[in-house]
């Protein structure tokens, strides 16, 4: 594995606005990270950094060994980028377009159908005026000028958001294509939810701050939420000897609640599992992703 | 240079497509071809040379024309695409900032000068289809208004990026545009004429003069295109050019500068944003 983009000590402020404050990460080759964090917490701003698109108050960043901002943007030409909400020229096809950026890069024209057909744009919409794309369509023109040169960093900002579920599923299929041939994508997000297998590391900022970094399992681990035990008795009898243990049990009739810490699960459903004649339904209720994100966000509140 | 080149193709494809190379080559067409006929029904045979009558006004109608032309192509040329969005990824590409002005600025001053060379041209032809005769000189002189209108075309272009450039929205870059058109070509003059007035046949420094008439565009492509020859006695300039130091090379060179000198600031000034 190699690292293929630094960022160390990075600050970035406009005037009084402090967007990035003091972040640093490194992503490595053939590895998928989500960038999460609420509108306005830095996404853009770092992805921007990591373009050259402006330069860092402090600290340094390294693409691909380079530093993005100056020089003769060569890096560039190994970089894939597609920003958040984006948009074209909407007088020309979508094949005039994506010449028109692959000339930029210096890239084969005669490579252009393959990516058409990489992307899904059909053959039929390829030479009608982007004006008359739908939302999805122009996301696909958008992937395919990032995926132009088959670029080592893939910087993808909120590429799945307004996108109907058929169309995100086939985007996480291609960039977990990119990723096994060794591409580093990043992409940024403003939900956990539909990163569940599909990023290999989250990296959640919060008002410029990276508050966590991490696997999602690794997250989960570091969170420690407490896993959600719901049980209905088969009988309105007393409580059994487990609800008297460590957890604290809610009762409401024939319905008990406890909410239990990851160490004390196991040993407490095997207890509970014992007598099976006394049970009507048992539920576990792992903590959802989003209770993980709030719990990193509540997190920072507390200074 | 490659990525100026390509910028500028995507430019005037764009031009193309969007039918603005169409509407201007057609309205300057018509509109040459109208004046060059009207213009020419007065003088009958009086022996004034046919074209010399089409330069002048073919001369009036570009300082009015080519420059709202220029700023209309121009205005949104920074400000539209940093707002509609396609700034942001043409920028994340291997390009420079100053490759995409220059190349912009090509493309624009392309789709300008095919208009005019077409339009314009069109009513030369039409004045040789129709039996006009018409001396070397006046050839010359023609062609030199062509070259000209097209660098007044350049001019004002320049002047529609630093607007586009310095503006944060695409509305206050259309207002500027629209208030710059109406300051050179027709405030100026107006308040250039009101002040001679006003000085009452006192002698105006020729200096001062010539210093005022070079602050405008519009004034220095007047000198350079009716101020001399048959054109400046058939538009009365003539008077005013004799009087004047300014020589032709001198004029053109502060046209030159006109150009440059918006294009560089507004270079400048977009070199140094970050987006």
């Amino acid at each position: 594995m190699m690292m293929t983009v630094e960022i160390a000590g990075v600050s970035k402020r406009y005037g009084k606005l402090h967007a990035v404050k003091d972040v640093a990460f490194g992503l490595n080759t053939g590895e998928t990270v989500a960038l999460v964090g609420h509108n306005g917490a830095g996404k853009t701003t770092l992805i921007k950094l990591m373009l050259g698109l402006i330069r860092p108050t402090d600290g340094h960043v390294r693409v691909l060994g380079e530093d993005p901002a100056h020089g003769d943007f060569a890096v560039r030409q190994r970089l894939g980028y597609l920003p958040e909400s984006v948009s074209f020229h909407l007088a020309l096809t979508g094949r005039e377009t994506l010449s028109f950026y692959a000339r930029l890069k210096r890239v084969d024209l005669a490579s252009t159908d393959s990516l058409f057909e990489r992307v899904g744009l059909a053959p039929e919409a390829v030479d009608r005026p982007v004006r008359t794309y739908s939302k999805g369509m122009r996301q696909r023109l958008g992937l395919a000028q990032a995926l132009l040169g088959e670029p080592r960093v893939l910087l993808l900002d909120e590429p799945t958001s307004g996108l109907d579920p058929a169309l995100r599923r086939s985007f996480y299929d291609l960039i977990a294509d990119l990723r096994d041939r060794g591409a580093t994508v990043m992409l940024s997000s403003h939900a956990l939810t539909e990163l569940e297998g599909r990023a290999d590391r989250v990296i959640i900022v919060n008002r410029g701050v990276k508050i966590a970094d991490g696997s999602l399992d690794e997250l989960r681990r570091i969170a420690r939420l407490p896993t959600r035990v719901s049980v209905r008795l088969a009988d309105d009898g007393p409580a059994p000897a487990w609800a008297n243990g460590g957890s604290h049990w809610r009762r409401t009739g024939q319905l008990l609640e406890a909410d239990v810490s990851p160490e004390d699960k196991i040993g407490l459903l095997h207890d509970i599992t014992a007598n099976p004649d006394r049970l009507a339904a048992l539920t576990v209720a792992e903590p959802t992703l989003d209770e993980l994100y709030a719990h990193f966000l509540s997190g920072q509140e507390r200074p | 240079m490659t990525n100026i080149l390509i910028i500028a193709g995507k430019e005037i494809q764009e031009g193309l497509r969007n039918r603005w190379v169409l509407a201007t080559t057609l309205l300057l067409a018509a509109l040459a071809l109208t004046l060059s006929f009207l213009g020419s029904a007065p003088t009958g045979n009086v022996g004034v040379n046919r074209l010399d009558v089409t330069i002048v006004s073919l001369s009036s109608l570009t300082i009015f024309l080519v420059p709202l032309i220029a700023l209309l192509l121009s205005h949104d040329a920074v400000v539209g695409e940093s707002e509609r969005g396609t700034m942001l990824l043409l920028l994340s590409y291997p390009v420079g900032r100053n490759e995409v002005i220059f190349g912009k600025f090509v493309g624009h001053l392309a789709i300008l000068a095919f208009a005019t060379l077409c339009g314009y041209g069109a009513a030369a032809v039409a004045l040789v289809v129709t039996g006009a005769e018409v001396g070397p000189e006046s050839w010359i002189a023609f062609a030199s208004m062509v070259g000209y209108s097209i660098l007044l075309g350049a001019i004002f272009l320049a002047i529609g990026y630093l607007m586009s450039t310095l503006a944060s929205e695409r509305s206050t870059a259309g207002g500027i545009a629209i208030g710059i058109w109406l300051f050179f070509v027709l405030i100026y003059d107006m308040a250039l004429l009101g002040g001679l007035v006003a000085a009452q046949g006192h002698a105006v420094p020729p200096l001062l003069l010539d210093l005022l008439l070079i602050a405008n565009p519009t004034d220095v492509y007047r000198l350079l295109n009716l101020g001399s020859g048959s054109a400046g006695a058939l538009s009365g300039l003539g008077g005013i050019a004799e009087n004047s130091r300014l020589s032709a090379p001198v004029l053109t060179a502060a046209l030159v500068i006109w150009t440059a000198l918006p294009l560089g600031v507004a270079n400048l000034i977009f070199s140094r944003r970050e987006a």
